[in-house]
């Protein structure tokens, strides 16, 4: 149990998908505009990146690590595929928003007119594909990738959505002409980067 | 396409204009994902750079050839997956050639995928344009980019260790030198003040740049 709380709150605070390791900063800076695009975004990227982290786990599993084959011949046993990845994950990740869109549309559609434009923008978002890479490069167990997920979503939507606050505050300031807009935007990720990085050396 | 592939003065255009007046980094906010946490190490931002380049230039490439045979429903599809392919083929090749590099990019090459440059070039240049163009297109904007992450690493390099590729350049204290590092440029947050201030730089040299906001 420790452990999960542990690997939930590094992925939230200290490997802060936006702050520490710059994925998904496109969709970052450019939906934080204002607080609620930058909810809705953050909402989208929780919820598709809790679902997609354990399917790619289950795909890298049964499908295209070394030796997950041998479930359909022992004679595969030998096969591995995981050089496959890019492609299947990419795959996977645009084939569950779809779905999620359409369910969402179908059953909900308060939620859909909310979260609807953000939900094909984050079949390319970088937070979503990276997820699923650095499950493979650090080998998680199902119940990590759901922590994972679940963790690296959240810390993404924290991200975005201080950053909005932020941002509108900052109508008011007199800011020089050449930083306005993309420059002091960066500026300000620079110092919620800073400050995320006390976060550093927090264990329970 | 006539026999000898054209460089008039639009191709030149259409090549030099996003490497500095529509910089996909510095003016359209493109790409910059999975770009600055490599910039660390000069090695690291020039691999990944060519790594952008080439994967750039041969998807535009593909997908300008196959245009007119894609459906427009299917186009994202198509284009996601001559951008996959590419990138593992450059993946392959990478921890082939320069294994240890390849380690330390670790999965920065698979993002090369989701780098809304390539998808960018692709889906609005490409789609409505001939290969020679696309290719000219795609190869202006890899280098800009490219560019941006190879002058964001050499001065990370430069001021927090002192060296360039891995070459002393600025003698250490600690190892009898002059110079004190700059432990905060190896740091995240760094890469986000060095756009910011390039940013700064680029706007106030073009001032048709400047946001109204």
């Amino acid at each position: 149990m420790e452990h999960f709380l542990n690997l939930g709150i590094r992925s939230i605070f200290l490997e802060n998908m936006a702050l520490a390791y710059f994925l998904g900063i496109c969709s970052f800076l450019a939906c934080s505009r204002k607080v609620e695009t930058a909810i809705g975004l953050g909402v989208a990227v929780v919820f598709v990146q809790t679902l997609t982290v354990p399917l790619n786990n289950l795909m890298l599993r049964y499908l295209l690590g070394e030796g997950s084959l041998s479930w359909i011949s022992p004679a595969l046993a030998s096969v591995n595929l995981s050089f496959l990845s890019f492609i299947l994950f990419i795959g996977t990740i645009a084939a569950a928003v779809q779905i999620v869109e359409m369910t969402v549309d179908r059953y909900a559609p308060a939620l859909y007119n909310t979260l609807g434009v953000f939900l094909p923008l984050i079949a390319v978002n970088c937070v979503i594909l990276g997820g699923s890479l650095f499950m493979q490069e650090r080998d998680y167990s199902l119940a990590e990738s759901v922590v994972f997920g679940l963790g690296s979503g959240t810390g993404f939507a924290i991200a975005i959505i201080a950053l909005a606050a932020i941002r509108e505050r900052m109508v008011y300031s007199d800011v020089p002409a050449g930083l306005r807009g993309l420059g002091i935007t960066f500026i300000t990720a620079g110092l919620m980067s800073l400050a995320f990085m006390m976060f550093s050396g927090i264990q329970l | 396409m006539s026999a000898a592939l054209p460089l008039g003065a639009q191709e030149r255009g259409i090549l030099s204009e996003p490497i500095f007046n529509n910089n996909p980094i510095g003016v359209q906010v493109l790409g910059i994902c999975s770009a600055l946490a490599v910039t660390t190490r000069l090695d690291k931002a020039i691999v990944l750079g060519l790594g952008v380049i080439a994967v750039l230039v041969l998807a535009s490439l593909a997908v300008s050839l196959v245009r007119n045979h894609t459906p427009p429903t299917i186009r994202i599809i198509v284009q996601l997956s001559i951008v996959a392919s590419l990138v593992i083929v450059f993946d392959q090749v990478l921890k082939a050639t320069l294994y240890e590099i390849s380690l330390e990019l670790s999965v920065f090459v698979g993002l090369i995928i989701t780098n809304c440059i390539v998808l960018g070039r692709t889906e609005g240049f490409a789609m409505q344009n001939g290969p020679w163009r696309s290719v000219l297109d795609a190869l202006g904007n890899g280098i800009g980019f490219a560019l941006v992450l190879v002058l964001v690493a050499l001065i990370r390099e430069l001021l927090g260790a002192g060296k360039v590729f891995g070459f002393t350049v600025l003698p250490l204290d600690k190892d009898g030198g002059w110079y004190v590092s700059n432990g905060l440029m190896l740091l995240a947050p760094s890469a986000l003040f060095i756009i910011g201030l390039l940013v700064w730089a680029l706007r106030t040299w073009k001032p048709q740049l400047q946001e109204k906001d």
